[in-house]
């Protein structure tokens, strides 16, 4: 069993939890995921790491409640446990892969939206002990739902928060930012984004335009997420790639996006079906003829 | 009850048409009636041929002998000499190409269902309460086992037997490996079956870790230098799944045959009371013809669809067992044979909506033995499908090959170890199953983990 230490809600129907999880803790590497599952019944649950603690042998985990199974996980309180935590899974981001000194010579630039935050910060926090400095921006629809502000701020060299409806600092997204940073002569050699598909897509776009290699982290349907099942397979130029075990992290100029967003969709029926249950109760079980 | 010496008692099973609809055991089992009887059938031959058949070498007509006394209990301490799992064994093994093959009753008439007998045994120790007995001597040395399936509880089961200080690492969060995830429930119940061949694992002396995934959550070599471990075990099974590479093959409705099991056995999405979803289908299509593909089909059909097995040569070279073949068909799956996929159609919201197949014909013999499939030109045409299985085997998972120093692969990136103590190029460390011949069966896989077991303690004992 995994303990939960420490519940936070961030905001936007997101949430901060530390799990007591010391052989993940001890390993896991920013860019990685783990894999929860409430109770016997529940799905396996892949979720971004965004921060650990190996010396307490927690590691934090941070979601949105978007289905059934994470607004149950959202019932969930400091002292209960979840069954099962496994971790950590894919492979640790490429930068901190790169030797030290190379990676000290890239003028790198995080773009997150939303959830996709979470696994950012722990990447920007691992350059600042590093010593290597990178320029953060955070995209938001509007000030009330942004997460991990002043997080992020303490670890960042330049934070710049983009809202939608220009509620706080830069009015625009993310690609908007990126193109005003340039207007004002800054230049990177490497974008990294994390967020919704549909903003890692756009994004993409924009840097293959300007000809800035591109990561991004890909967040498809998985079930065991070791490397068995197949789910997660993503179109990234001529291959099929497995987001468990060849990612998260793939070159954002060759993944297929509108392949990947209509794979994310594929149970979404199903979802919404689950979602009501647990909202309304035992009356949603299909077999209606309006939910197909 | 009367017995033809040439025949074999029939063994019960569920109606094709009520069982086509639930997820219990198709095959219900001998009674101690039964048993006893079939159990008369064997002739205790001298030089049994039926035990060098056995992977494991099971003293077959030692413990038939026992049947035939209604001693199960003694029946079952022969075979728990040799296997840890005849529960499972007694269910999925390929008997008619193995033990029974050899059965000199076979000659002229059937052989002596030597499988559905040890099942027998298998069953009612269970339900006596019989339980293996654990070493009573103690070695004082450890040893790590990766992979929780047939290989990794053989290898364990041996080992603790011997006194060894025996822990498994499983990545996923239930014991049993393709047992649990892969083999379905109306195959090889799980709580009544595995959960209780693994229960007697334990009561060996054997501790089950579960969600630790070795190579990421820790490595070989920290298992070695760190957590005081004297020699690693690798079962750790096949992996990623092969697709064919046919236009289509990401659409939504297309699935690996491991991730529709995996959903159905392992997440009990079968089950309304389990949170995990499955498609189940209207119209599936499976394509391959091994036990898996069979297992895949059986679990559509019971989740309500029309199923076809989709095969590019005849019925003759399925390399599904017969007796699975058999239960498909009775159940009511169409067999396209002599057809092969080119295409996944897919309409505008990105879902299957039909596959373009292309008839074959058989050619010359190719390097397996079997006569090539070739295209027979213009015979294209549309199966109307709104889900197809990818049942085309697994290639190796790279999670420990790529993360243990000093354990090297072969080009088929499957480990490469010892066939008669499965010592790999790296010293202390062990390998076998699917991890090291790539996906084969349950019994092969036992018997790597027996050859294992009996490496790995002549190398602790030098």
């Amino acid at each position: 069993m995994f303990k939960i230490l420490k519940k936070e809600y961030l905001a936007n129907n997101i949430w901060l939890m530390d799990i007591e999880a010391p052989r993940v803790a001890k390993h896991c590497q920013p860019g990685q995921f783990v894999i929860v599952k409430m109770d016997e019944e529940g799905e396996r649950i892949p979720l971004t790491v965004c921060d650990y603690d190996r010396e307490k042998g927690t590691v934090t985990i941070v979601f949105q409640t978007v289905g059934a199974s994470t607004m149950e996980m959202a019932e969930y309180e400091v002292g209960e446990s979840f069954e099962d935590f496994v971790g950590p899974l894919g492979c640790p981001s490429e930068l901190i892969e790169m030797p030290l000194d190379e990676l000290k010579k890239e003028k790198i630039l995080f773009v997150c939206g939303g959830v996709g935050t979470a696994p950012v910060y722990p990447q920007v926090k691992w350059m600042k002990e590093h010593g290597v400095d990178v320029d953060v921006i955070i995209g938001a629809r509007t000030k009330d739902i942004l997460i991990l502000e002043d997080e992020m701020r303490k670890v960042a060299a330049n934070l710049y928060i983009a809202t939608d409806d220009g509620s706080y600092e830069f009015k625009g997204n993310g690609c908007d930012k990126i193109k005003d940073l340039y207007a004002q002569g800054k230049s990177y050699t490497k974008v990294v984004a994390i967020g919704p598909m549909i903003m890692m897509k756009f994004v993409c776009l924009l840097t293959k335009e300007m000809n800035i290699p591109t990561i991004v982290s890909m967040n498809p349907i998985m079930v065991d997420g070791t490397g068995m099942c197949g789910a997660c397979r993503l179109q990234v130029g001529d291959e099929i790639k497995f987001a468990c075990v060849d990612g998260p992290e793939f070159d954002g100029h060759l993944v297929d996006f509108d392949q990947a967003m209509k794979r994310q969709a594929m149970y979404k029926t199903e979802e919404g079906r689950a979602k009501l249950k647990f909202e309304e109760g035992d009356t949603h079980h299909g077999g209606c003829g309006q939910c197909h | 009850m009367e017995v033809d010496v040439m025949k074999r008692i029939p063994v019960r099973e569920q109606d094709p048409k009520v069982r086509a609809t639930n997820f219990d055991e198709v095959c219900l089992g001998y009674n101690k009636e039964e048993a006893m009887a079939e159990a008369t059938r064997c002739l205790q031959c001298k030089n049994p041929r039926c035990v060098q058949g056995c992977p494991v070498n099971i003293d077959i007509p030692g413990f038939i002998k026992e049947v035939g006394e209604d001693n199960v209990a003694g029946a079952y301490k022969v075979i728990s000499k040799y296997s840890a799992l005849p529960a499972v064994c007694g269910r999925v093994c390929p008997q008619e190409s193995q033990c029974e093959s050899m059965c000199v009753r076979g000659i002229k008439g059937d052989a002596v269902s030597i499988g559905k007998l040890e099942r027998y045994v298998a069953d009612t120790a269970r339900e006596q309460g019989i339980k293996p007995e654990p070493a009573t001597e103690k070695k004082g040395k450890k040893v790590a086992v990766i992979g929780s399936g047939p290989a990794g509880l053989t290898c364990a089961g041996d080992l603790a037997k011997l006194g060894y200080d025996v822990t498994i690492f499983e990545a996923l969060h239930k014991a049993g490996g393709v047992l649990s995830y892969g083999i379905p429930e109306f195959r090889l119940p799980k709580d009544r079956v595995v959960a209780a061949e693994v229960e007697n694992v334990k009561a060996l002396g054997v501790k089950i870790e579960t969600n630790v995934v070795i190579g990421k959550a820790t490595t070989i070599d920290e298992l070695l230098n760190d957590e005081g471990f004297d020699a690693v075990f690798v079962g750790s099974g096949a992996g990623l799944p092969r697709f064919m590479g046919i236009p289509g093959e990401n659409a939504n409705g297309v699935f690996s045959a491991n991730e529709y099991l995996t959903r159905s056995n392992l997440m009990k999405a079968f089950d309304d009371k389990y949170d995990t979803p499955i498609i189940a289908g209207k119209k599936v299509a499976v394509v391959g013809g091994g036990n898996v593909a069979m297992d895949a089909a059986r679990t559509a059909l019971r989740l309500g669809a029309e199923v076809h097995i989709v095969y590019r040569r005849s019925e003759e070279e399925l390399p599904a067992r017969v007796e699975e073949v058999h239960h498909a068909k009775e159940e009511g799956i169409v067999f396209d044979l002599l057809t092969n996929p080119t295409e996944i159609l897919v309409d505008e919201n990105g879902s299957v909506k039909g596959m373009t197949c292309i008839r074959m014909e058989l050619g010359e013999p190719d390097e397996s033995g079997r006569r090539r499939p070739v295209e027979i030109a213009g015979s294209e045409f549309t199966l109307d499908v709104d889900t197809v299985i990818m049942s085309l085997g697994t290639s190796p998972n790279p999670l420990i090959s790529s993360t243990t120093k000093g354990l090297e692969i072969n080009k088929r990136k499957c480990i490469i170890a010892e066939e008669e103590n499965g010592q790999t190029t790296k010293e202390g460390v062990y390998a076998g199953g699917d991890a090291v011949t790539g996906a084969a069966t349950v019994i092969l896989a036992m018997g790597a983990g027996k050859a294992a077991a009996k490496g790995i303690d002549e190398f602790l004992s030098k």
